[in-house]
């Protein structure tokens, strides 16, 4: 461990603001990068799951 | 030159999005967990464990998402521009796919090496920014993401946007080599890069490895995040075909 308590690993001798603000800031990205997809999928599975039940039989191609 | 027909199947199957739909579902997960535990450890030992830079102070920790956040913003690019190569010589749909879903994540991972840095530069430069050369360049990648992004929402006919997307993609490689070597080029504030093929790293183990580990994990999530995103992108393009519709009626009869 490189830091005597946990304050000083905190306030990183007075870089503190700057290393965590970067931290937080990757992990809103990293997260809104996984979960945004799930979110899109939700909505496209109701919307075409609305459209299906309203008309058309499928077609016959892949 | 005659192409042996196995080559030729694989090929084929590579490029169909459905193929692509089922075979990538049970990599998440574990990429996933990859992500989460290299990246996990390589935050944890450059925050707590690293020493502190002689010259940096702690600042220098800043280095495990700034640098892992930059070389994805680059690989991503790559990624984009060989799809874009794919899809103008073979026509491959499932690489226009892949461009579209791809740049938001390559866009989010530019603004976060730039805002990192910035954040990095002020008690390191004295200033939040400058228009050093390495910044630049990479200001210049945010925007040919966020170009890239725009052409395909501008363009209302998806081939013809796919297309315009590919084109721009492929020039904008040229700015690739730029960002890489700007830090050699230009006399610049930015230092240069830690990790070489030729050269062992100038930082001691206990400063590059945990870097490593970030990196890797930072790939790892990369691809949780382009999968997911891409097959997305799949379901609403393939949205008329038989194995969608019917993957959607199951998906609606699940609770």
């Amino acid at each position: 461990m490189n830091f005597e308590s946990f304050s000083a690993f905190l306030t990183m001798g007075g870089h503190g603001p700057y290393v965590w603000s970067c931290y937080g800031l990757t992990l809103l990205v990293l997260l809104f990068n996984g979960l945004a997809p799930g979110r899109r999928k939700r909505r496209f599975l109701r919307e075409q799951g609305a459209r299906q039940r309203r008309q058309e039989p499928p077609q016959e191609h892949t | 030159m005659k192409v042996p027909a196995p080559l030729v199947r694989l090929w084929h199957r590579l490029g169909s999005p459905r193929w692509f739909f089922e075979t990538t579902a049970p990599w998440l997960p574990w990429l996933l967990g990859l992500g989460v535990v290299l990246l996990g450890a390589g935050a944890f030992w450059g925050l707590a464990l690293a020493p502190a830079d002689y010259l940096q102070g702690n600042s220098f920790r800043i280095i495990y998402v700034h640098v892992p956040a930059a070389i994805l913003a680059q690989s991503c690019y790559m990624l984009m521009g060989t799809c874009g190569v794919v899809l103008l010589v073979w026509r491959m749909k499932l690489a226009d796919m892949v461009l579209e879903a791809a740049a938001p994540i390559g866009a989010s991972f530019t603004a976060l090496a730039l805002i990192t840095g910035a954040v990095w530069g002020k008690p390191t430069w004295g200033t939040w920014w400058a228009w050093d050369a390495r910044v630049t360049s990479m200001l210049i990648l945010l925007f040919l993401y966020l170009g890239i992004i725009g052409l395909r929402q501008a363009l209302a006919r998806p081939e013809a946007a796919g297309r315009a997307c590919a084109i721009l993609a492929i020039v904008g490689l040229v700015n690739i080599p730029i960002i890489k070597y700007s830090v050699d080029w230009w006399l610049t504030l930015h230092q240069p890069s830690t990790f070489k093929l030729t050269e062992k790293p100038a930082m001691p183990p206990s400063m590059w490895i945990p870097l490593l580990l970030s990196v890797l994990g930072f790939y790892a999530l990369f691809v949780w995040s382009v999968l997911q995103s891409t097959r997305v992108v799949v379901l609403e393009r393939e949205r008329r075909t038989a194995w969608v519709q019917n993957f959607v009626t199951e998906q609606g009869s699940k609770p």
